[in-house]
């Protein structure tokens, strides 16, 4: 089988796996990262949120042989190793989710902040402060229906990025 | 440590009016006996059938309604009583209580609430508490469900017991070594302090407060007014984990050799396989160890989910038709009409006027997010299964029936679940690896595919609801309600405890059918409308039905609240100052004055809009919710991609009275969610049946609430009733949302919507997914929708 070499987390890993079978797999079954949460497999539900070079991705719809050496993977796990939070500190998202006791059951919560940090980028690269309509535009499912919440902390985490 | 089977333990009083001691200060006292177990560290123990007095209803005069004297509450409380069996709490040498909690755990905080009343009563901080889940222990019978909102009703006494055992042990211990005697020792935060100073902890007590034997004590609890964790707002003690991604759930678990498995379904619903016809093939695939042929289909387990999921596509398997091989929703209808029972024709005035109204809840999947999945390990005449379980005993029962071996080669243990609202009391998963690990030899990590959940899966069943109500006079003179439903799938427990506990049931539900008995149970119409039935019709076994988050109540009370606003409307009265009139007790008065209140209920509403409010009352608690929901064109015709978007609820209050609260912020969490699940029912969320299969395959078909559903404006109100209980939360918000929500909508538009959701007679949005193969494929394209 095909080796494939790429970086998650900070660290360059290397695996044996057939170019098909999906990022996703590969980073649970194989890597043992158990963050990212299988929901759906068909980018839908988002609960395998992650980030692919700093941009959100759902890597249940990626092939692994479409990941190149030069590819930068993060998952909830290596969240807190980014955007220059001091070492041993949360993420600020992840702060701000423990503030506002967002999580219930937790299954898609690894998947909202991975996809609450990349949209809080995306609005403020579009030069704009998060509104309504964008938290709109936020697809993962949350089958506990914690929406409020999530929506108070995305806003919250937004003024501390 | 485990208590033998025949420990019994008593309770010192044995009547409700014993309970109180009117002590000259005028507070309550309650003796309870619990026991110090022998061994070499403290082990605190209480019978978890503690709580609740012997039942009081046969000294009530005959109810208008069965649940508002003896509710599904009292019932699950009843039903453990007789098991004597022992709950414990264990202290270690750094001063951790460690409880194994027999109940599941999926999101609804109860491992948290559980902490807290654990740290108050042994005075320690609830981060020294450690609330894990027990395996199944079949010794507690009917004492391990988890359903009906009941786990903090039924265990907040027992809980309470072993932790006042183990701290007054731990002072008995410091009296010793503190030369001094325990009256005047103070216990805070896991240290105990003598008047001197001199100050010991709870981890330096622990071995000495062990006893050698196990000793029977007596306990006084501690009374509310010196509650310093109880009722305070708390966070869930397993957020730092899920926020890390630490939180594991089943398919997180490293069970050695336990590979990735999948399940090919039939293409109808509740077909059977006939053979795979290129089993050499599929087993060639790339990862694929085995494949095997079992009850419910082709189970294939591979290296990876993802392999599996090709194999289960590549699969060429004859199947045996389904037993609703062809209906679909109208004829399924049409056999429910059939079934419906006839009014009772009540007595009235010859010019009383009549509201006769029927109402239609299609299916709905009641599919968390976290799949069905277990791990399962079958071999050499043992079985040990990992799984979200709300009914483990049931579990393990059910396994050994399927697998024939004896239920104690079976060890059942219970993981904490992605949600359940319902779905976790059933043990489909555990049973189908059970039967994949067995037919492989081999453990398996078994998981559904989304696509399975609601094509397969368990569903809300599909019912009708007619009312019909006469008033005059400004009265209402009678309201009748016939509610005839596909059979709700009981066989998890609850059905069990009903027929168990027959005898000491109010006097007509002893001989009601399990499902007539829930029913009436938990169905009560909280007003005084004359003569009043509500009776339950059951009529098609065929489906794969369970008890959806908060069962019966929010169809009931979606038809009874509609019917509400239609009387009121007929008697020239404000919806609010009608409930007011006609309401029956004052705590559901008063969740309903302070909804109404604080959502500013009358207020000029622009046309296309409109406010609307609806109560419940069960779980020995009220509430009430207030929207205002958005049905113009605009709102209604916006669009998002794979969505569905039509009215939009823009704001709402909530305001629940849910008895004695121990975790505000817990409480407030599940009206939120509960309010979503509302929300989705009344709104968006149904599967539809055609041609013996139900079309739905993916959360862009079944329309869960999704953030563009969500009021951008939503507010949890708690009131106090000043009630000494803890009432029910996990399903007390649902009921409520999906009436308030279904009001709105009937005075936004004009007219009273007859069929739920509202959407379900659109137009099909989406691309119904293949039947063959079961599941669809994996994208490849997520590079190319990064943000």
């Amino acid at each position: 089988m095909p080796m494939h070499t790429f970086t998650v987390n900070g660290e360059t890993v290397t695996v044996d796996a057939d170019d098909d079978v999906r990022l996703l797999w590969v980073i649970r079954d194989l890597l043992g990262l158990t963050g990212p949460k299988y929901g759906c497999g068909i980018n839908v539900c988002k609960a395998c949120t992650s980030h692919l070079n700093g941009k959100a991705f759902n890597p249940c719809a990626v092939r692994v042989g479409d990941v190149a050496e030069s590819d930068e993977v993060t998952t909830i796990e290596g969240l807190a190793d980014t955007d220059g939070t001091p070492e041993g500190e949360l993420h600020p998202m992840q702060e701000a989710w423990l503030e506002r006791d967002v999580a219930q059951c937790g299954y898609c919560q690894p998947g909202q902040i991975m996809a609450a940090v990349a949209k809080v980028k995306q609005v403020r690269a579009e030069g704009r402060s998060v509104t309504e309509a964008d938290l709109d535009e936020i697809r993962n499912v949350c089958r506990c229906g914690t929406y409020t919440r999530i929506r108070e902390a995305v806003k919250l985490g937004a003024a501390r990025m | 440590m485990r208590p033998g089977p025949h420990t019994v333990l008593e309770r010192r009083v044995t009547t409700q009016s014993d309970l109180t001691d009117t002590s000259p200060a005028g507070a309550s006292r309650r003796g309870f006996l619990g026991y110090v177990l022998g061994g070499s560290t403290l082990v605190a123990a209480a019978d978890l059938g503690l709580g609740r007095a012997p039942a009081a209803h046969a000294a009530v005069p005959s109810p208008p309604q069965v649940a508002e004297l003896y509710d599904l509450e009292d019932l699950q409380t009843d039903a453990a009583r007789p098991t004597a069996n022992l709950i414990t709490i264990t202290v270690d040498d750094e001063g951790r209580a460690t409880f194994a909690l027999p109940r599941s755990e999926n999101g609804q905080g109860i491992t948290t609430s559980t902490a807290m009343l654990i740290a108050e009563e042994l005075d320690i901080d609830v981060e020294d508490v450690v609330v894990e889940l027990a395996p199944a222990r079949p010794e507690l019978v009917f004492n391990q469900l988890t359903g009906g909102s009941n786990t903090t009703v039924s265990t907040y006494t027992p809980v309470r017991v072993a932790a006042a055992i183990a701290k007054g042990a731990l002072l008995r211990a410091a009296a010793v070594q503190l030369r001094t005697t325990v009256d005047l020792l103070e216990s805070k935060a896991g240290v105990i302090r003598a008047p001197g100073g001199a100050s010991a902890t709870y981890g330096e007590l622990a071995r000495a407060a062990a006893s050698e034997t196990t000793q029977r004590v007596e306990v006084d609890l501690k009374p509310a007014s010196e509650f310093t964790t109880i009722g305070t707002p708390r966070n869930r003690v397993d957020a730092r984990d899920i926020v890390t991604g630490a939180k594991k759930f089943v398919t997180d678990l490293d069970v050695p050799d336990a590979l990735p498995t999948m399940v090919c379904r039939p293409p109808t619903l509740n077909g059977t396989p006939r053979a795979l016809r290129n089993r050499a093939e599929v087993l060639a695939m790339p990862g694929v160890t085995d494949v095997a042929q079992i009850a419910t289909g082709i189970a294939v387990r591979a290296e990876t989910f993802g392999q599996c999921i090709e194999a289960i596509r590549a699969m060429d398997v004859e199947w045996n038709g389904g037993p609703v091989d062809g209906e679909d929703d109208e004829s399924v209808l049409a056999g429910l009409r059939r079934a419906a029972l006839p009014m009772a024709v009540p007595k009235v005035p010859v010019l009383a006027k009549t509201v006769d109204l029927e109402f239609e809840f299609m299916f709905r999947s009641s599919a968390a997010l976290e799949p069905y999945a277990a791990i399962a390990d079958v071999r050499d005449g043992r079985a040990e299964v990992w799984a979200g379980l709300k009914a483990p005993i049931v579990a393990q029962k059910k396994i050994a029936e399927a697998i024939l071996l004896p239920t104690t080669a079976i060890t059942v243990n219970v993981v904490t679940g992605g949600g359940s609202f319902g779905h976790k009391l059933f043990p489909d998963h555990a049973v189908e690896a059970a039967r994949a690990s067995k037919a492989m030899g081999k453990p398996v990590k078994l998981m559904w595919h989304r696509a399975d959940e609601p094509r397969q899966g368990r569903v809300h069943p599909l019912c009708t609801s007619r009312v019909r109500a006469t008033h005059l006079a400004g009265q209402v003179l009678s309201f009748e309600q016939r509610h005839t439903s596909v059979e709700t799938d009981f066989s998890h427990g609850l059905g069990d405890m009903l027929s168990a506990t027959a005898a000491e049931l109010p006097p007509g539900v002893g001989n009601l059918s399990v499902a007539e008995g829930i029913f009436a149970l938990t169905q009560e119409l909280p007003y005084d409308f004359g003569v009043v039935t509500q009776l339950l019709t059951e009529a098609d076994r065929r489906f794969n039905t369970g008890s959806m988050r908060n069962i019966y109540s929010p169809d009931v009370r979606v038809a009874n609240e509609l019917v509400v606003d239609v009387l009121a409307a007929a008697l020239r009265k404000d919806p609010l100052d009608f409930r007011l009139q006609f309401l029956k007790d004052e705590r559901t008065r008063a969740v309903l004055e302070r909804a109404a209140e604080v959502a500013g209920w009358g207020k000029a509403m622009p046309p296309g809009t409109a406010m609307g409010l609806a109560v419940h009352k069960e779980y020995k608690g009220s509430t009430a919710c207030v929207v205002e929901l958005d049905c113009r064109p605009e709102t209604v015709g916006r669009t998002v991609r794979d969505a569905v978007t039509g009215p939009r609820v823009t704001k709402a209050v909530f305001a629940v009275d849910a008895g004695l609260v121990v975790n505000p912020r817990g409480l407030e969490a599940q009206m939120i969610g509960g309010f979503a699940d509302g929300l989705a029912l009344t709104l968006t969320s149904s599967l539809h049946l055609r041609d013996g299969h139900f079309l739905e395959a993916s959360w862009d078909n079944y329309f869960y609430t999704r953030q563009w559903n969500v009021p951008p404006d939503f507010r949890v109100e708690i009131v106090d009733a000043g009630v000494d209980q803890p009432g029910g939360a996990g399903e007390a918000g649902v009921a409520a949302s999906a009436a308030a929500v279904a009001c709105a909508y009937a005075r936004a538009t004009g007219s009273v919507p007859k069929r739920f959701p509202i959407n379900h007679d659109d137009p099909i949005s989406f691309e119904v997914k293949s039947f063959v193969p079961p599941v669809p494929a994996a994208p490849t394209n997520g590079r190319d929708l990064t943000y």
